[in-house]
């Protein structure tokens, strides 16, 4: 099989007719030819709003019915849903950029960063002998979180960099791909040896040759952050079984953010600045110390309060003023005095308490040594020789320095004060990470989107080049696809949740919603299910959600999903998307299960998705679509015996039913058939 | 912090185990305990250092105040196995001139037993 070097573009036999005679009427320009495509998808997408728009004024008005709410309310959600998915795509669409790429600026400094934990040698071998044989001058790294002998021995070999965590990350927590690319950033640094710019490649991306010099020369404009370049899997069979390849993705959807400057950062294959990354970190470590801060101190005084009881009795006292100052360092951070101003105000008071503590200490010392003065002068028994009168004046006259020494090596505990050690660590600015500057995002199993959106908001911006660049292997088995889908899935929504782009300061409209329309998209396994219950509802039960299926709402809906379909077509000319629609509705317990998971609370693992092949059969992890599919066929063939033998009489609704249960099927049947692939050679 | 006092054959005579953190949370607690074991007639009294891991100011002015009511009782109190934090505080305060501080208990008691003798 000849090796291909990226995707082909596919077109069906009317497209090639089609394309041929407009090829013979427009001058060949790109950029007029662009400028063309971009105008006939607003018109198509302005129709098709209108029509939709002219759909939903009906169901909402006059098509539900009233009589099973229950089931025509969740289906109406549920088509709302997809409508307003819809217009956050038209949006995504709207001006989708054309990158023409400038050539590259001679004597950057790059370097290349292979991440790998547990990849096998000779699979990190192949990228690197690759990243090597990059034609622009740069130094290339392998970062193996495996801290791995032969990988080591490898490198040396071929002649490549070699890094591993530092020792700082002992007993830390090591916050997966992200902290190992942001160990490779300081150690260079360390090392004297950073370069201005990092490309950065999973162990299983092997770069083309001219990758950098297709893409440094974006970085001319001094704002450019990151450029990004798709993702495209050499080893998927063809069909794409396992619907790896997202060439919607790394297309049209991309160059669609790209034009409202929102290419997202998507992990690996992409070229990134130093200075943008560095001032990423430095911003975000600001930022979120002061929200620890906050919290820490904000809390504080309640945790004083409860632990006062138990205090002896000049310890009590201090509460107080532990209380007042955590409640006036709080103030201070509101009203947006800088922290560290505020810290040390509030570390000096606590030293002050914890003085004046040791002093009253000291000084119950001197008196109690007074008072065994007294004892030793009466004592019938005063045989010991001590120099109790010595000692009382040492400590009474050098009260002072005495303090201040035993503040260093016998200071009471500041739990005493309510303030327990983690939080006296982070009072300290002691965070409990290796690196305190993590320049990629480190909260969510997918650290690439919070990076590439916290770079936005501090008004970075962002290039999507659109070709393939580098290619990559893909998961061969629907267990490792589907672990790897959930990941995704489940990191999208954590970033929402931790970090919602609709509030997000320093972001643009169009940005913020360029980030909400992924994390929106993520939740449509709720409609999916809905949809695919419907018809089973309508075809056993003669339930209908709508008044009639007859007249009215046929000709109200099939305008409007033909258009939609007319749109999707067109903007995914060339392209092979079908696979990515049916695995984007035979998913639906994935979605649903990524979103639970996260809402939940539960702890998502950064699982590596593996680079062999587990064969075997995997339909214990498609329960619910095998049982929907069965579900459907028999209602099918159940309702259409019913017309058949008088029944029933809804024959319009049951066609209409009987259309869309055969849409799910077929929709359904991709990751039935994916559940029991056999790899042709096996 | 915990603690337990065991008392020896010798008569008046007692080592007190201490154990974890003597500090303003558990300096209080000892006092009492060291003050009623003097009242008790137990006035000649071994501290057993070796388990305290840490002694605050509030911690060091508990000791005295167990010195003071072993002497009020014509006893006398004695440190054994102090730890390097522990001398360093007791340095500081120059309180290592009061306290008569031993290796182990074994010469502590053996030294507290000759007193007792006398």
């Amino acid at each position: 099989m000849a090796q291909l070097l990226g995707p082909e573009r596919r077109l069906s036999g009317w497209q090639q007719k089609l394309e041929n005679w407009l090829d013979k009427r427009i001058p060949p320009d790109v950029h007029l030819r662009h400028e063309l495509k971009v105008r006939v998808f607003r018109v198509i997408a302005l129709a098709d709003v209108i029509l939709g728009l002219y759909y939903f004024y009906f169901r909402y008005t006059r098509s539900l019915n009233l009589h099973a709410l229950w089931f025509s309310i969740p289906l109406l959600l549920a088509e709302t849903y997809s409508f307003v998915d819809t217009l956050l795509f038209i949006l995504m669409m709207w001006r989708p950029r054309l990158r023409i790429p400038p050539p590259p600026p001679p004597g950057l400094k790059v370097d290349v960063f292979i991440t790998t934990y547990s990849e096998p040698v000779e699979l990190v071998r192949e990228t690197a002998v690759a990243a090597l044989n990059i034609c622009y001058p740069h130094n290339t790294y392998v970062l193996d979180d495996g801290n791995r002998p032969e990988m080591r021995a490898m490198c040396e070999e071929i002649g490549c960099g070699y890094i591993t965590r530092m020792p700082e990350w002992e007993d830390k927590p090591r916050h997966a791909k992200a902290g190992n690319v942001n160990n490779a950033l300081f150690y260079l640094m360390q090392q004297q040896k950073a370069g201005d710019f990092v490309l950065i490649l999973d162990a299983d991306q092997i770069p083309y040759p001219h990758l950098l010099d297709r893409t440094l020369g974006y970085f001319n404009d001094p704002k450019v952050a990151f450029v990004q370049t798709p993702q495209w899997f050499y080893n998927v069979p063809l069909g794409d079984p396992f619907g790896s390849q997202a060439p919607l993705f790394y297309g049209p959807i991309q160059q669609g953010k790209d034009g409202w400057d929102a290419a997202f950062f998507c992990g690996s294959n992409a070229i990134l600045r130093r200075e943008a990354l560095m001032q990423l970190g430095l911003v975000t470590y600001v930022s979120e110390t002061e929200q620890k801060l906050k919290e820490v101190l904000s809390k504080l005084p309640i945790e004083v309060l409860a632990k006062q009881r138990r205090l002896p009795a000049h310890y009590r006292k201090v509460a107080k003023q532990v209380m007042r100052a955590a409640e006036s360092a709080v103030s201070a951070l509101r009203r947006g005095e800088p922290w560290a101003f505020v810290l040390d105000r509030f570390n000096a008071t606590i030293q002050t308490i914890r003085q004046e503590l040791i002093a009253a200490d000291l000084s119950t010392i001197a008196q109690e040594l007074a008072e065994l003065q007294m004892i030793e002068k009466t004592s019938e028994n005063g045989r010991i020789d001590t120099d109790v009168a010595e000692v009382r004046q040492v400590i009474e006259q050098g009260l002072m320095q005495l303090t201040n020494q035993l503040a260093e090596v016998a200071a009471p505990p500041v739990e005493i004060l309510g303030i327990d050690e983690e939080k006296w660590r982070t009072l300290n600015l002691d965070l409990g990470e290796a690196l305190d500057v993590q320049p990629l995002a480190t909260f969510s199993i997918t650290e690439d989107m919070a990076t590439a959106m916290r770079l936005h908001a501090l008004g970075w911006k962002s290039v999507f080049h659109n070709e393939v660049l580098v290619r990559g292997l893909a998961p061969e088995d629907l267990g490792s696809a589907l672990g790897q889908r959930l990941r995704w899935a489940a990191g999208t929504i954590q970033v929402l949740l931790h970090e919602n782009p609709l509030f997000k300061k320093g972001l643009s409209w169009p940005q913020r919603l360029q980030y909400f329309t992924t994390m929106y998209s993520y939740f449509s396994g709720f409609a999916s299910l809905i949809y695919l219950i419907a018809p089973i509802i309508y075809l056993f039960f003669g339930i209908s959600p709508v008044v009639s299926f007859a007249g009215d709402f046929l000709w109200r809906i099939i305008p409007y999903l033909l258009l939609n379909k007319i749109m999707f077509t067109f903007v995914a000319w060339g392209i092979e998307v079908f696979r990515g629609e049916q695995y984007n509705l035979a998913l639906f317990p994935l979605w649903i299960q990524a979103v639970m998971t996260v809402l939940a609370g539960e702890k998502l693992k950064f699982n590596i998705t593996p680079k062999t092949r587990q064969s075997g059969v995997y339909l214990n992890l498609v329960k619910p679509q095998l049982t929907i599919t069965v579900l459907l066929t028999i209602g099918v063939v159940y309702a259409l015996f019913g017309l058949l033998v008088g029944w029933r009489n809804d024959v319009i609704g049951v066609l209409v039913n009987i259309f869309w249960a055969g849409y799910d099927i077929f929709m359904l049947s991709v990751i039935l058939k994916a559940a029991v692939y056999r790899w042709p050679d096996a | 912090m915990k603690y337990s006092i065991e008392k020896q054959p010798i008569d008046k005579l007692a080592v007190v185990k201490v154990e974890g953190r003597l500090d303003a949370n558990s300096a209080d607690i000892l006092k009492a305990a060291l003050k009623q074991a003097a009242a008790e007639g137990l006035s000649n009294l071994v501290i057993d250092m070796q388990a305290i891991s840490y002694i605050d100011s509030s911690g060091l002015s508990a000791l005295v105040s167990g010195f003071k009511a072993a002497r009020e009782h014509n006893g006398l109190l004695a440190l054994a196995y102090v730890g390097p934090q522990v001398k360093m505080a007791l340095e500081l305060t120059h309180l290592n001139r009061i306290f008569p501080i031993y290796e182990n208990t074994e010469t502590a008691l053996d030294a507290l037993a000759e007193l007792g003798k006398g």
